[in-house]
């Protein structure tokens, strides 16, 4: 099957998979694919490469997708009846605008946004990008009048992260919790029990009273936003378990990525969030089952290349042929874990992608049938 | 270059997918191979070098034998901060108020950095000649095998901007000794992992930025893994590709398309970083970190050797 046909009724599709696989590549692939199908698409990603950000006019973060110039396409050489709009996500912004709609007036507003503690929460990178990812991806499908959104997962130490964020954030802002911090010594203390009088009694201890001054500011601030918020994140949580909502899952065939995906798959099924199929990317193309017989493939060369030659060729031969077999190995070691029965598999494309007419080779890849696509792999290993 | 291995602590970094746990796995062993203490420290949930070593993943804060001398510890924030009021506190029964207090659960979860720097308190503990923990013996070099670069260095600032945000009582107190090792080039070294790739090479780059703005210091190695040799020269490849077999051709073709590309970014990276004083070593290509111990240990050896030189920056 395709990716066309995986993302058939789809709306969103959350691209997944450890750094370092072509994820980004990938995002960009498929949406380019899909707007040359007729769609109107967007991909929000998060750190591209700078070759391939310049390569759709990314030339800065913005917090708005634009439109890719079609006169790219012409001149790549392919038609597209759609539109693709890229949008590069800017955490911290993101963040801020979101404060800024939520605030019920000008001096919360302030108040939120100058807190140093908001300061640093917002522009941390671990889970802030996480969290906005999704807001970002929640408000393009909700108001941009976009047929399908395609986001690039930010490069999360641990895909859990991610799926995590809304819900972290819904509980973090869920009012009783948030009360405790507005009402020390009110009700809900009393209800919580003495041990809230301890809790911050030691914490002035543990951490000093600055600091402390500046969380109560930050949360009782954050009190007047708390309503939007928590619908806000309860409305990505509902997004991403959407039926219209998929998550594909990259990888490579080396064991890290591989173990990340056979993980994160894990935990799609554990909070039952839908996975809609995996790519694996950099595959070294295969041309033969058994190993290498290297002094025979030097001997049949040596005449015309001479010896020294000829067994430096033999043995890149046989190199590849190597990793071509642990790549097969790594491949059916997915088949079984995440029960895929036919991944789609990407050769390893020479050089990195950096313009239009590259995402168009790794798009034909994604978009080939199945027949094609062993096709493509083949001609790759030169055994077509 | 050898005096890396006689700091305290080593900062293994870079982007996601570049091999930082075969590099810590690689510099731990090259250390306790000289006969060092040597603990692996990885954060918790992604126990990379111990699945190396064959083992499952780890108990959070257990200690465990990996090889001679090399020792691997998971440290996660959770029970660092379990571990941490008990010893800050008098009373056993604030502790554990304390810690199972959703409020202050929450509280843990909301400020920003307090993971960062309960992990970096941990970390500060293994690497001290005197461990706090009672009993335990010390070690001669930690190798924190660190997030992804954008955390990592969110790990080495937190210390700083506790001490800074508390400004008085212990947590400042602490967050200051804990940053003061950490900006002490004598005491801790940041390594810098990359492969010969565009965004890695990037991300090196954007990490001796941000070390010179965190700690005042850059990182003191740059170790470029996974590099494909050029075996056949242009002409060559020409000559193979016009007698070879059709599946021959294509793969040597594509090697040699594979080492140009990683040879330009090799000269990248050597040009972004002209001018500091950050030495580049390259480690061969070995097939995609499946690599066992064995096959580490012999790492070791390749990086002990091109470490050992007076110019460290080697074309391989």
């Amino acid at each position: 099957m395709s990716v066309a046909d995986r993302l058939e009724g789809k709306r969103v599709c959350i691209v997944a998979g450890s750094g370092g696989v072509g994820k980004t590549t990938t995002s960009a692939a498929i949406a380019l694919g899909l707007a040359s199908e007729g769609k109107k698409v967007a991909v929000v990603t998060i750190d591209p490469a700078k070759r391939l950000a310049s390569a759709l006019g990314l030339e800065q973060l913005g917090n708005e997708p634009h439109r890719v110039d079609p006169a790219l396409f012409t001149k790549a050489g392919i038609e597209v009846t759609g539109e693709l709009w890229a949008m590069m996500l800017d955490a911290k912004r993101t963040f801020d605008e979101l404060i800024e709609r939520l605030a019920p007036d000008e001096k919360t507003r302030r108040e939120i946004l100058d807190n140093r503690i908001y300061q640093e929460l917002s522009g941390a990178v671990a889970g802030t990008q996480e969290f906005t990812a999704i807001a970002k991806l929640y408000e393009l499908d909700r108001d941009g009048g976009y047929d399908v959104v395609i986001l690039d997962t930010p490069p999360s130490r641990n895909a859990l992260d991610f799926l995590d964020a809304p819900d972290r954030l819904t509980s973090f802002f869920e009012g009783r919790a948030l009360k405790l911090f507005l009402a020390p010594s009110g009700i809900a203390a009393k209800v919580v029990g003495r041990s809230t009088g301890v809790v911050f009694s030691v914490l002035k201890r543990v951490t000093g009273v600055d600091l402390l001054q500046d969380l109560s500011v930050f949360f009782r601030a954050l009190g007047g936003i708390l309503e939007g918020f928590t619908e806000r994140a309860s409305g990505v949580k509902a997004l991403l378990g959407d039926p219209a909502t998929t998550f594909l899952i990259v990888t490579s065939p080396q064991r890290e990525p591989v173990d990340e995906a056979i993980f994160f798959h894990g935990k799609l099924a554990e909070a039952r969030m839908p996975f809609g199929g995996l790519i694996v990317n950099r595959v070294t193309p295969c041309a033969q089952d058994d190993e290498v017989d290297v002094s025979a493939l030097t001997a049949s060369m040596t005449d015309e290349l001479g010896a020294s030659l000829a067994g430096k060729v033999a043995r890149t031969y046989a190199e590849a042929q190597a990793l071509a077999h642990r790549d097969l190995r790594a491949i059916e070691r997915l088949r079984v874990e995440l029960g895929v029965e036919d991944p789609i598999l990407v050769p390893q494309l020479e050089g990195d992608v950096h313009d239009i007419g590259g995402l168009l080779g790794v798009q034909r890849h994604l978009f080939a049938t199945d027949e094609e696509r062993g096709r493509m792999m083949d001609e790759a290993a030169g055994v077509a | 270059m050898t005096d890396l291995l006689d700091r305290r602590l080593i900062v293994v970094t870079g982007k996601g997918g570049v091999g930082k746990s075969t590099v810590a796995a690689t510099l731990g062993l090259l250390a306790a191979d000289g006969g060092r203490r040597v603990a692996i420290v990885e954060v918790a949930a992604r126990d990379h070098v111990s699945r190396t070593f064959g083992l499952g993943a780890a108990d959070v804060f257990r200690e465990r034998p990996l090889a001679d001398g090399l020792h691997h510890v998971s440290v996660d924030a959770e029970p660092a901060l379990r571990e941490y009021l008990a010893d800050q506190l008098p009373v056993r029964a604030m502790a554990d108020a304390l810690t199972s207090s959703r409020a202050f659960a929450y509280l843990a979860a909301a400020t920003p950095g307090f993971r960062e720097l309960l992990t970096m308190g941990k970390v500060w503990e293994l690497a001290q000649h005197t461990r706090r923990t009672p009993g335990a013996r010390p070690y001669d070099l930690v190798v924190l095998d660190a997030p992804a670069t954008g955390h990592a260095i969110a790990l080495l600032d937190a210390p700083r901007t506790f001490a800074d945000a508390a400004r008085v009582g212990p947590i400042a107190r602490q967050g200051r000794t804990i940053s003061d090792m950490l900006s002490d080039p004598r005491r801790t070294a940041v390594v810098a992992v990359s492969t010969p790739e565009e965004l890695p090479v990037s991300e090196t780059l954007m990490l001796r930025d941000a070390a010179r703005a965190t700690l005042g210091a850059e990182p003191a190695l740059a170790i470029v893994n996974a590099v494909r040799a050029a075996r056949l020269t242009g002409p060559e490849v020409a000559r193979a590709s016009a007698a070879a077999t059709a599946p021959v051709a294509r793969s040597v073709t594509r090697a040699h398309d594979l080492a140009r590309e990683q040879q330009a970014q090799l000269t990248r990276l050597r040009r972004g970083l002209h001018g500091s004083g950050v030495p580049v070593v390259t480690l061969p290509f070995r097939g995609d970190g499946d690599l066992g111990p064995a096959d580490l240990h012999e790492l070791g050896r390749v990086l002990g050797r091109r470490l050992d030189r007076r110019d460290p920056v080697v074309v391989s």
